[in-house]
């Protein structure tokens, strides 16, 4: 064990922290999950990738500097603590490219990573659809083979940024002789195509951050298939795992929520009362145990181990432990909680309002924490299906 | 960065696993809740042959020189055991600042001993006069007004307490703060004594983790065994929710508990912070996985005759023993806010 950074992980971070101080925007942008705020987004991802700060363990073909995964959260870490604007690309960088890298055609890789990374091209995913949720494979939008590809027809819904992005993944039955995960197929679909409708759907903070995606006969080749026909399942299920498990939720951004919830209750001490300091003192180790669990995963992984339903705890640990910091930090605001990131005299601007609203989906996306815990019981404890 | 244990460090592990599983079942366990602790004592004597009681002893006193981080995973493995001995007391905390801070008398007549697992030395810090095993050991090291004291059981008051645990034996000490069993007075003895703290903090962590993951087994197979509406009461999903929150709250201890070992053995200047925050993550989990693992039991589970009383009653006491969750909390947000 040697929980020290070493010499040259010590140098990435300084790296990392001397670009941010001097590239993170001074004024916050507008939120990523409006139009106007995704293209705000969309120039600071320019930047970071033109720094080659925008996916820093990739390999540098694809615009990357091959970081292991011990820098990435070293840079996660320096990342959330500047403030930076949080990523809109991520649905791409931190789900797609995984994806990509384990199953894809060197093709693929070639043609999609780079504009990816660079922000010039953008991703949804397009996993749900009205009578599939929890469970996905229920899903019914099918692809029908024509020549040189397929022909896609059905609707897909909770699509996020869908309605501001240009390309979007997800699952299509293509053997309809099969039943349930079997005979389904992953395709990469245009969003802005011929049969493509989107349409925006206004979340529980007001944004327009959902999309529901109705599609009819739109033509996709057999490049954008991403592994085997009839064998989507698999890949996909690669795709949630990083979701749930380190991609999408680093410690880095907890672990700077919990540093701006002491600030809150520094300014607001006097009113907040014991209670709500231990409440603080908790936040911030909640995140300190999210942290050191992630290196310990982390390390795992870098001994080829695998991680498997254990990514479903990581899931259930991090969404849950938002939402309370979330909470504590309106308990501090006390009366003027209800005022949202648009009123004048709303404290921090709003933002625990607008990131408590968001912190209350995490227990929902990504497969929902009753399912984690449906997985965690029967895959990591053992215990009978039925 | 690199989190995980070596070799070494997990056959050191399994060699103790090994010993409880043979030597320490439950009987022992409940021989000693029945006053009887020839069992117990001759685990001791097992895995002093091992060289476990010696392992923090430097070598010129016939020891391993070994670190927390070394001794941690051992430690757990006696919590998940229940072994009701003053292990931490002795190995992780007693003999290092024996070592430190005893006299060249003091070192002569129990440093030895102590190594090769004849002695059993148990801790009273400041204000913390209920001592577990006191009655049955040897040897009391004792904080008193910011110094250390280190005298013969034989001189020693020990006023019987009860814990719930009753296999912890439990009493009151008191002895005559006089010179004679004053320890080093040319050192810092108050940066020792806060060190010996942070071991016991960190070793009673440790053995909570144990606790919490016995806890958890015997609930596990307990939900695939038992029988209700013709299935498995683990089929169920509110039994099954249980216990996936028990595994979680388990699980994220664990790393912090690991990672304050490090800190310890490393005298890295995070150390108080760290032990803190592993002391009230394993206090936590423990006690949550115990309220778990009874409500899946049910009423077997509300009785003594059945064994998971043993270990919650263990948990229990440690999760408070050695610094509970408010006192470290309160040290956490000194440090942070
Ligand atoms: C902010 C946000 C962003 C999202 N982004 C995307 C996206 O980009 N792309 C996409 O495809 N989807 C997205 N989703 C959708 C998300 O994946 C689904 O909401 C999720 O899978 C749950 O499906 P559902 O909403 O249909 O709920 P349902 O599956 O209908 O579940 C409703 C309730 O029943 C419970 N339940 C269901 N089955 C079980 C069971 N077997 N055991 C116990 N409880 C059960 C659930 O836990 C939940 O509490 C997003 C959702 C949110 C909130």
């Amino acid at each position: 064990m040697d929980l020290d950074f070493t010499e040259s992980e010590n140098a990435f971070r300084q790296e990392c922290r001397d670009w941010l101080e001097a590239h993170v925007p001074r004024e916050p942008l507008a939120s990523g999950d409006t139009r106007e705020g995704f293209s705000q987004h969309l120039e600071w991802e320019r930047k970071l990738f033109d720094a080659g700060w925008a996916a820093v363990s990739w390999p540098t073909q694809y615009g990357g500097r091959e970081a292991s995964l011990v820098e990435w959260l070293i840079f996660e870490e320096e990342y959330y603590l500047a403030g930076a604007p949080n990523r809109v690309t991520q649905n791409g960088i931190f789900l797609l490219a995984p994806t990509l890298f384990e199953f894809g055609t060197e093709e693929q890789k070639e043609r999609i990573l780079r504009p990816m990374a660079r922000g010039d091209v953008t991703w949804a995913q397009a996993w749900s659809e009205p009578n599939a949720g929890s469970d996905l494979a229920a899903l019914k939008s099918t692809a029908r083979r024509v020549d040189g590809g397929w022909r896609l027809s059905g609707q897909k819904t909770w699509s996020t940024r869908a309605a501001f992005c240009d390309m979007a993944y997800g699952l299509f039955r293509t053997d309809p002789a099969q039943a349930r995960h079997r005979g389904l197929t992953y395709f990469m679909f245009p969003l802005h195509a011929e049969g493509v409708t989107v349409r925006g759907v206004d979340r529980l903070d007001g944004d327009e951050g959902f999309a529901e995606i109705f599609l009819e006969d739109v033509f996709v080749s057999d490049a954008d298939v991403i592994g085997e026909t009839n064998e989507g399942w698999g890949v996909a299920m690669a795709t949630t795992s990083s979701e749930r498990g380190l991609s999408l939720r680093s410690p880095g951004r907890f672990m700077a929520t919990a540093a701006r919830l002491i600030d809150l209750h520094r300014r607001y001490q006097d009113r907040a009362g014991p209670a709500l300091r231990d409440e603080v003192i908790r936040a911030w180790m909640d995140a300190q145990a999210y942290r050191w669990f992630t290196f310990q995963t982390v390390t795992r992984m870098m001994q080829e181990e695998s991680i498997g339903a254990d990514s479903s705890m990581n899931k259930v640990f991090w969404s849950e432990m938002d939402v309370r910091t979330h909470e504590t930090a309106l308990s501090i605001i006390g009366a003027l909680q209800e005022l949202d990131e648009r009123a004048p005299s709303a404290i921090d601007d709003g933002q625990w309002m607008k990131g408590f609203q968001f912190a209350l989906a995490g227990p929902i996306y990504a497969g929902t924490n009753e399912i984690q815990r449906n997985i965690i019981a029967e895959r990591v404890l053992g215990l009978p299906r039925k | 960065m690199r989190f995980a244990f070596t070799d070494d460090q997990k056959m050191l592990r399994d060699t103790v696993r090994e010993v409880l599983q043979r030597e320490c079942p439950p009987e022992v366990v409940r021989a000693a809740w029945e006053g009887r602790h020839e069992g117990a004592k001759a685990v001791w004597s097992t895995l002093a042959e091992t060289g476990l009681m010696g392992m923090t002893a430097s070598e010129e006193a016939g020891g391993m020189a070994m670190t927390a981080l070394d001794l941690v995973l051992p430690l757990e493995e006696t919590g998940y055991a229940a072994w009701p001995a003053p292990i931490v007391d002795t190995v992780a905390v007693g003999i290092p600042l024996l070592e430190a801070a005893g006299t060249e008398e003091q070192k002569e007549r129990w440093l030895p001993a102590a190594v090769a697992g004849r002695i059993r030395i148990v801790l009273s810090f400041e204000g913390q006069d209920v001592v577990a095993h006191a009655a049955s050991s040897d040897l009391l090291i004792a904080e008193r007004d910011g110094a250390a004291f280190c005298v013969p059981m034989a001189e020693v008051t020990v006023v019987p307490e009860q814990s719930v645990d009753r296999s912890r034996d439990l009493g009151r000490v008191s002895f005559d703060v006089g010179p004679r069993s004053r320890m080093r007075q040319d050192i810092d003895a108050g940066a020792l004594l806060s060190l010996a703290r942070d071991r016991a903090a960190l070793g009673t962590a440790a053995r909570l983790i144990g606790l919490s993951r016995r806890m958890l087994d015997m609930a596990v197979q307990y939900a695939k065994d038992r029988e209700q509406f013709g299935k498995p009461i683990g089929t169920q999903q509110a039994v099954k929710h249980r216990l996936a929150n028990a595994l979680i709250e388990q699980e994220f201890a664990r790393p912090l508990v690991y990672r304050a070992a490090w800190c310890l053995a490393t005298s890295a200047p995070e150390a108080p912070t760290a032990v803190s925050l592993a002391k009230i993550y394993a206090g936590q989990a423990a006690q949550f996985v115990a309220k778990q693992a009874l409500q899946v039991h049910g009423a077997i589970g509300y009785t003594i005759e059945y064994d998971l009383h043993m270990w919650m009653k263990r948990a229990w006491a440690l999760a408070a023993a050695h610094g509970d969750a408010a006192h470290h909390r309160e040290r956490i947000g000194r440090q942070i806010l």
